[in-house]
């Protein structure tokens, strides 16, 4: 069943595919992004309540939702690395950390400022946004740990386990609003799958912020995926393959590979498979 | 259209500066991830363009001294 995804498992088919899928995310991404913003910076009513400053939610509901889906796709790469040992999953966690930690600041960022006109305040020790600051600190967490190990491959290890137990952040995140009693308020999409209520968002607004949740995991998985080729690239740069992909060749290198080619061919009376 | 001039557009109701500021951090913040991914790719393009060189170099370099060696 799981076949078709043993390929995969050598960097160089990874890269070739991610290569395939960047524009395939990045391009729709971006047009969504135009798309999404326009539509809910000047197109969707203003709140009854808040007036034109809920229009932050189409930046601070995206990015706060895939910091955390981020996360879980981190972990979820740090199993695949520590129970498969594959090379490329491991890599995947110091593509994913830096991004979702953008995300998470992002959400942090804009919250802070939607807090000042709306709470009189920049920041609360509120229980959801203490829960978001201590998953910035786990994306930080994870990436100094990657790093902080002469073998590269005991940080990827170490990075894993954190970014598995961090998993236990992600559902005190999003209940955070329930269990107690914040001054964040209750989430306006999730419920929806999570409690089984109706969204409580008029459609006019509901739309835009749907598609800028889309437009935002398009752009941030092409943002992925680069990272993720950059760092197969730069653990392969000496094999042929990555050579070949970057139109790198020289006529002696070439020479001299043939040459010895050759050679062996003669050597074993050309039965040598190259 | 909610906005009748660009003048209230921009304005906000009075919020602009939160709104504007807010989108123009996560355009910033998501604009230098890309940048940085792209730098780093014309990096790595350019360290091994110049490894291989280097490798061109000194397999030249050898083949020469094995001429060279076989002339004398």
């Amino acid at each position: 069943m799981w076949r078709w995804l043993h390929p995969y498992a050598k960097p160089e088919a990874t890269f070739a595919l991610n290569q395939k899928l960047i524009p395939w995310f990045a391009i729709p991404g971006l047009v969504l992004v135009i798309v999404s913003f326009v539509w809910g910076l000047a197109f969707a009513p203003p709140d009854y309540q808040q007036g034109e400053s809920y229009r932050i939610i189409f930046v601070h509901v995206p990015s706060a939702m895939w910091a955390m889906g981020f996360y879980v796709g981190m972990a979820i790469a740090g199993v695949i690395a520590l129970v498969w040992q594959i090379r490329t999953a491991e890599l995947a966690i110091l593509a994913i950390a830096p991004v979702g930690a953008v995300l998470t600041f992002i959400s942090l960022f804009t919250g802070a400022i939607w807090g000042q006109p709306m709470w009189g305040t920049w920041w609360v020790w509120d229980a959801r946004l203490t829960a978001q600051l201590i998953l910035l600190f786990l994306y930080l967490g994870v990436m100094a740990l990657y790093v902080a190990f002469e073998d590269e491959r005991a940080g990827a290890k170490a990075a894993s386990i954190l970014a598995i137990v961090g998993v236990i952040n992600i559902p005190i995140i999003h209940y955070s609003v329930y269990w107690w009693n914040t001054l964040h308020q209750k989430s306006t999409v999730t419920r929806a799958i999570t409690r089984l209520e109706a969204p409580s968002i008029a459609p006019e607004m509901l739309w835009p912020l749907l598609v800028s949740i889309l437009a935002m995991l398009l752009v941030c998985a092409a943002l992925v995926l680069m990272r993720l080729n950059n760092e197969i690239l730069r653990r392969e740069i000496h094999r042929p393959w990555a050579l070949q992909h970057l139109g790198i060749s020289f006529a002696t290198t070439d020479g001299e590979q043939s040459g010895k080619q050759e050679n062996k061919k003669d050597q074993k009376g050309g039965a040598d498979a190259v | 259209m909610q906005f009748d001039s660009w003048q209230a557009f921009i304005n906000m109701g009075g919020y602009g500066i939160y709104v504007w500021s807010s989108f123009a951090g996560t355009f910033l913040c998501l604009g230098l991830l890309a940048l940085e991914a792209t730098w780093r790719r014309s990096i790595l393009v350019r360290e091994a363009t110049k490894q291989a060189a280097r490798a061109e170099r000194i397999l030249r370099a050898r083949a020469a001294k094995k001429q060279a060696a076989r002339k004398n």
